[in-house]
C-alpha cells in the first residue's frame, strides 16, 4: 500500500491549464520535494492536495483512501497539514492560541461539555497544553508564547506557522515554500527542523521549494516541475543535472 | 508592575488570573447583589436594563466579535424570544421551561440563518441578516391569531415554579443570576476547543479549515449560541417591558444592538456590558443636554445625531472601544511611566480588495 | 364601453409595470450611487438613503414657495450641488481618516453618518418631522395611451433616469476616473505607486454618488413626498444591488428596475403586507440561489 500517492491530477482555470497530467509517489518517512519555476504548478498541486481547488481531473490516494472529494477539515483529520506561502495565521490571537488550534483534530469533548467546564475539559484542556509545549520547545518558541501573532517579525512568523502544523500531530506534512522570505540563519534553523521532524517524530514530508541548497540537504527525493508538467523525478542530485531541468531554469544553450 | 509566576499550565486555565482579578470580580459581584438596597429605584430599572442588553450583547459578540459573522439582524431572535416566553407564560408554564423554550426557538431560528449564510460573507452576510429581520418582523405583525400583530401583546409577570416575581429585586435577582450564567458560558466556551474554532474562522477561514475546524458545523454553531443567548435576553425584555409589538424589534433595534458590540470593543467580552451600559445611560443625557439646546432647533433629532456621532467618533478614534480605552488607561497606570502610545498602535493598512478573500 | 376581462388585466399590467419601473427607476438610481462608491473604495455606503433625503430637502428649501422659491431646474442643479459637495465633505471628514479599516468597521460609519443625517435635518427649523411637498411641474398630469392611463409623473422619472445613465456611462467611459476608480479600488497602495491621487478620486466619487443620490430624491420626492424617513427606501438599494450583481454599475440599474417591477406586483396581486417584504425575500431567494447576482463577479484568494 503506497503512502501518499498522487494520480495524474490536472486542474484548469477557464482557458488556463495550471497542473496538466502530474503523477507521483510518496514513500512513509520520506522528504519529497517538488521544485520548478514560478508558475510551474507548485503550489497549485499543494492546493489540489489540500482541496482548497477541486481537481479537474486525476485522484489523490492517502492510505489507500481517495481523498478528492472530502473536505479540507476531513483532509486534516486524516492526518495531513500544510503551511502556506503567504502565511495564513490567525493575526489577532497569540502564539499559544494558534498552536491550540492545531490541536483541533484531536479534541475530544462535546460542546455542552465545554459550556460547563466540566473535569473532563479541564483535562483535555490541560493535555493540549502539554502537547503543544512540546512543539515550543521544538522549533524555540517558548519567548513569543503569549504574543498576538500581529506582532511578531516574518521569520517567527514561518515558525508559528511550521509550528502549528506540527502540532495537529500529521503523517503527512505539506511544506510550502518553508525557506522563503527567511535569512541564511533561519534556513539553517529550518533545514534542522525538517530534519529533525523526519527522524524523530518520523513525519514524511512533501516539501515545495526554490532553495536549492535546503532541497539538497533535506530532501530524499525531488520532483522538477515546469508549465503544470512533470519533467524530471529522482534524488536531488540527479534532477539537479537533468537537462530539462537546466532547461526549464535556465534556457537552452543557443 | 504586576509580575504574574506561573508554575503550571492549570493556571492559565483559571478565570481569575491574579489576585487582583478576584478582588475587584468579587467587589463588583458585591455591589451588584446588594444593588437594591443602595440603588434608586431609577437606578434599579436601568439595571434591568443592563443585565438583559448584556446578555444580548454576549451573543451578538460571540458571533460578530469572535467568530467575525455580521449579523444586522440580530433583533428578529430578540422578537422569537420575547413572543415564545410571552406565550407560554401566558399559557401558565413555569419560568424554566419557557425560557428553555425561547432559547431554543431562537437557537434554531439561529441555525436556519446560519445555514444559508456559510456561503456568504462580509456585506453579503449582513444584508441576508437584515433582510431576515424585516421579514420576521412582517410575520410576527402579519400572524395576528398568534401575536395580536401589531397591537402588540401583554406580557404576565415571571412565574416561577407557580410564584409570581412581582417586585423588581426579585426580578432584577433572576436577571442578574442569568447574566452571570450567559457570561460564565460565554468564558467556557471561549476558552475550550470550540472557542478557539470560532476565533480561527474569524481570522482566517481557510487555514481554520486546514486545520481540521468543520467551518459549516463551527459557523452555525456560532449563529445558533449566539440567538439562543438573544433569545433568552429577549424573554426577558419582554417581562420588563410588559407589553412587546413588532414595532420594537425592528432594524434600527439589530443597528443598536450591533453599535453595543462595537462601542463595547469588538473582540472583549467586557465590552457587551460596557457597551450596553453605554446605551442604556446615552438616552438620559441626552435628555439632559436637550435641555440646553438653543431655542428654533427642534429636540427630537438630537438623540439620532448624538448617537450617530459617538458611533463615528469611537470608530475614528477608538476601534478597540470602550474596554480597550480601559485597557489603554489601565496599562498607563501599570507600566508607569513606561507606557508609550505606539503600545496599541494599529499597523497602517492600505485598503485591499476584500472581494478576493 | 365596457373592456373585456383579458384587455382589464393587460390594462392593469401595463400600469403596474411602468409604476413599478419608475420606482425601480429611484431605486436603481439609489444603487448606483451606492455601487459607484462600493467600486472605488469597496464601502458599503448605509447611509446612500439618507443622501438622498437630504438632496430632496436642498431641492424642497429652493423650490418651496414658503422658502427660495426658484423655478424647478433651479432647485435640481442647487440640490446636486450642494449634495455633491456634501458627499464630498463626508468623504473628506469622516471616512477617509478609516481608510484602510476592515469594511465592517466602514459600514459602522456610514450607518453613524445615517444617523447624523437624520437627527440633523428633524432639528433644522423649517424642515424638522413634518412632511412637506415639493411643487413639481406635472404632477397631476397623466397621458392617455391606448386603454392605459399613464402618470406623466412617472414617465419623466424613466426618462430623467435614462437620461442620468448616459450621462453618466460616457463620463466614465471617456474620462480617466473611470479607470483610476478601478485602480484604487483593487490595490489602494499599487494606484498610490501608479500615480493615482487616490484620496482625491475617492472624494470625487463620493461627490458624484451622493449627486445622483440628490437626483433620486427629487424623483421620488412626488411620490413619498419629503419627510425624515424618507431614507429608509434606501435600504431598499441593497437588494437591488446584489440582485443585480455587487459592484456592477449596469448591475444596479437592472436589480433596481426588478425589485421595483417585483413590489408593484407583489403589492396588486399578493395579500397585503407582502409588498414591504418582497424586496427582502427577492434577496434572500437571490443571495441563497444566486449570490453573484446577474452581473457580478466573484474571485477566489490566492493561498
Amino acid at each position: 500500500m503506497s503512502f501518499f500517492k498522487v494520480d495524474n491530477i490536472g486542474i484548469r482555470f477557464g482557458g488556463v491549464v495550471a497542473v496538466d497530467g502530474v503523477s507521483f509517489e510518496v514513500n512513509r518517512g520520506e522528504v519529497f520535494t517538488i521544485i520548478g519555476p514560478n508558475g510551474a504548478g507548485k503550489t497549485t498541486i499543494f492546493n489540489l492536495v489540500g482541496l482548497i481547488y477541486p481537481a479537474t481531473s486525476g485522484k489523490i490516494v492517502f492510505e489507500n483512501r481517495e481523498i478528492n472529494a472530502m473536505a479540507p477539515h476531513q483532509v486534516a483529520d486524516l492526518g495531513i497539514a500544510r503551511t502556506f506561502q503567504n502565511i495564513e495565521l490567525f493575526e489577532h490571537a497569540t502564539v499559544l492560541q494558534n498552536l491550540l488550534i492545531g490541536r483541533h483534530r484531536h479534541r475530544a469533548t462535546a460542546v455542552w461539555q465545554e459550556l460547563l467546564f466540566t473535569p473532563a475539559v479541564r483535562r483535555a484542556e490541560l493535555a493540549a497544553r502539554e502537547a503543544v509545549e512540546k512543539v515550543i520547545d521544538f522549533l524555540d518558541l517558548a519567548k513569543y508564547r503569549d504574543n498576538l501573532v500581529a506582532g511578531l517579525p516574518y521569520g517567527v512568523r514561518k515558525v508559528v506557522e511550521l509550528g502549528r502544523a506540527l502540532a495537529t500531530e500529521p503523517r503527512l506534512l505539506l511544506l510550502d515554500e518553508p525557506s522563503s522570505g527567511l535569512n541564511p540563519e533561519e534556513t539553517d534553523d529550518m533545514a534542522f527542523w525538517i530534519e529533525d521532524i523526519k527522524k524523530h517524530l518520523g513525519v514524511t514530508v512533501l516539501m515545495v521549494e526554490h532553495d536549492m541548497n535546503l532541497v539538497s540537504r533535506v530532501s530524499d527525493r525531488v520532483l522538477a516541475l515546469n508549465l503544470g508538467k512533470v519533467i524530471a523525478e529522482g534524488t536531488p542530485a540527479e534532477v539537479q543535472s537533468h537537462p530539462a531541468v537546466i532547461e526549464a531554469y535556465l534556457g537552452k544553450a543557443a | 508592575m504586576r509580575f504574574i509566576f506561573k508554575t503550571d499550565y492549570a493556571q492559565d486555565l483559571r478565570l481569575a488570573r491574579h489576585g487582583g482579578h478576584v478582588f475587584w470580580y468579587g467587589l463588583l459581584m458585591i455591589l451588584l447583589l446588594a444593588a437594591p438596597w443602595w440603588a434608586s429605584e431609577y437606578v434599579m430599572s436601568q439595571l434591568h436594563f443592563i443585565c438583559i442588553y448584556s446578555i444580548v450583547g454576549f451573543g451578538l459578540m460571540m458571533l460578530t466579535g469572535f467568530t467575525g459573522q455580521v449579523s444586522l439582524g440580530h433583533a428578529a431572535f430578540l422578537a422569537v424570544g420575547a413572543y415564545t416566553e410571552a406565550l407560554l407564560q401566558a399559557q401558565g408554564l413555569p419560568f424554566v421551561v419557557s425560557i428553555s423554550c425561547a432559547a431554543l426557538f431562537a437557537g434554531a431560528l439561529g441555525i436556519i440563518v446560519g445555514l444559508p449564510a456559510l456561503r456568504l460573507k462580509g456585506i453579503y452576510l449582513a444584508i441576508a441578516t437584515l433582510a431576515f429581520n424585516v421579514i420576521v418582523e412582517e410575520i410576527i405583525a402579519r400572524w395576528h391569531s398568534l401575536t395580536k400583530g401589531s397591537e402588540g401583546m401583554q406580557v404576565p409577570p415571571v412565574n416561577v415554579m407557580g410564584y409570581q416575581l412581582e417586585t423588581d429585586t426579585q426580578f432584577y435577582y433572576l436577571a442578574l443570576l442569568m447574566t452571570v450564567l450567559a457570561c460564565l458560558a460565554c468564558v467556557n466556551l471561549l476558552r475550550s476547543p470550540t472557542g478557539r474554532a470560532f476565533v480561527a474562522i474569524r481570522d482566517s477561514e481557510i487555514s481554520a479549515s486546514c486545520m481540521g475546524v468543520n467551518l459549516a458545523k463551527y459557523k452555525t454553531m456560532s449563529f445558533a449560541f449566539s440567538a439562543a443567548l438573544t433569545g433568552i435576553g429577549g424573554a426577558l425584555y419582554a417581562h420588563k417591558i410588559a407589553f412587546i409589538s413588532p414595532e420594537q424589534f425592528t432594524v434600527f433595534q439589530s443597528i443598536e444592538l450591533i453599535t453595543i458590540v462595537i462601542l463595547g470593543g469588538i473582540g472583549f467580552l467586557h465590552g457587551a456590558v460596557l457597551g450596553a451600559a453605554f446605551i442604556i445611560v446615552l438616552p438620559q443625557l441626552i435628555s439632559i443636554a436637550k435641555g440646553w439646546l438653543p431655542e428654533g432647533l427642534a429636540p427630537s433629532g438630537l438623540q439620532a445625531v448624538v448617537f450617530g456621532l459617538i458611533l463615528i467618533l469611537f470608530i475614528i478614534f477608538e476601534p478597540l472601544g470602550l474596554y480597550g480605552r480601559w485597557l489603554k488607561i489601565r496599562t498607563y497606570f501599570e507600566l508607569f511611566p513606561f507606557y508609550r502610545r505606539g503600545m496599541f498602535k494599529r499597523q497602517k493598512s492600505y485598503m485591499k480588495s476584500e472581494r478576493v478573500r | 364601453m365596457l373592456k373585456s376581462a383579458r384587455e382589464e388585466i393587460l390594462v392593469d399590467l401595463l400600469q403596474l409595470l411602468v409604476a413599478g419601473v419608475s420606482l425601480g427607476c429611484v431605486y436603481a438610481l439609489v444603487a448606483l450611487g451606492f455601487v459607484l462608491i462600493y467600486k472605488a473604495t469597496e464601502t458599503v455606503n448605509f447611509a446612500q438613503g439618507d443622501l438622498m433625503m437630504l438632496g430632496a430637502f436642498f431641492a424642497l428649501t429652493a423650490a418651496s414657495p414658503v422658502m427660495l422659491n426658484w423655478p424647478y431646474w433651479a432647485a435640481i442643479l442647487f440640490a446636486i450641488v450642494c449634495m455633491a459637495a456634501v458627499g464630498m465633505l463626508t468623504e473628506r471628514v469622516v471616512l477617509r481618516p478609516v481608510l484602510g479599516q476592515p469594511a465592517f468597521t466602514v459600514v459602522m460609519i456610514t450607518i453613524g453618518v445615517g444617523f447624523v443625517l437624520r437627527g440633523l435635518v428633524t432639528m433644522v427649523p423649517g424642515w424638522g418631522t413634518d412632511t412637506h411637498q415639493i411643487p413639481t411641474p406635472f404632477a397631476a398630469d397623466v397621458w392617455p395611451v391606448g386603454g392605459v392611463v399613464l402618470p406623466v409623473q412617472q414617465l419623466m422619472v424613466i426618462g430623467l433616469t435614462v437620461a442620468l445613465c448616459m450621462l453618466l456611462y460616457l463620463f466614465f467611459r471617456f474620462a480617466k476616473l473611470g479607470v483610476a476608480m478601478q485602480a484604487t479600488s483593487q490595490n489602494q497602495l499599487a494606484a498610490y505607486y501608479m500615480g493615482i491621487p487616490v484620496r482625491r478620486v475617492n472624494m470625487m466619487i463620493w461627490g458624484i454618488s451622493a449627486a445622483v443620490a440628490a437626483f433620486a430624491g427629487l424623483l421620488l420626492a412626488p411620490v413619498t413626498f419629503v419627510h425624515s424617513n424618507m431614507g429608509y427606501i434606501g435600504l431598499k438599494a441593497f437588494p437591488a444591488a446584489v440582485v443585480g450583481g455587487f459592484g456592477s454599475v449596469p448591475g444596479a440599474i437592472v436589480g433596481g428596475l426588478i425589485i421595483g417591477v417585483v413590489e408593484a406586483l407583489a403589492g396588486f396581486y399578493l395579500p397585503e403586507g407582502f409588498k414591504d417584504v418582497a424586496a427582502y425575500v427577492v434577496v434572500l431567494v437571490v443571495l441563497l440561489v444566486w449570490p453573484s447576482g446577474i452581473f457580478g463577479e466573484t474571485a477566489k484568494k490566492k493561498v
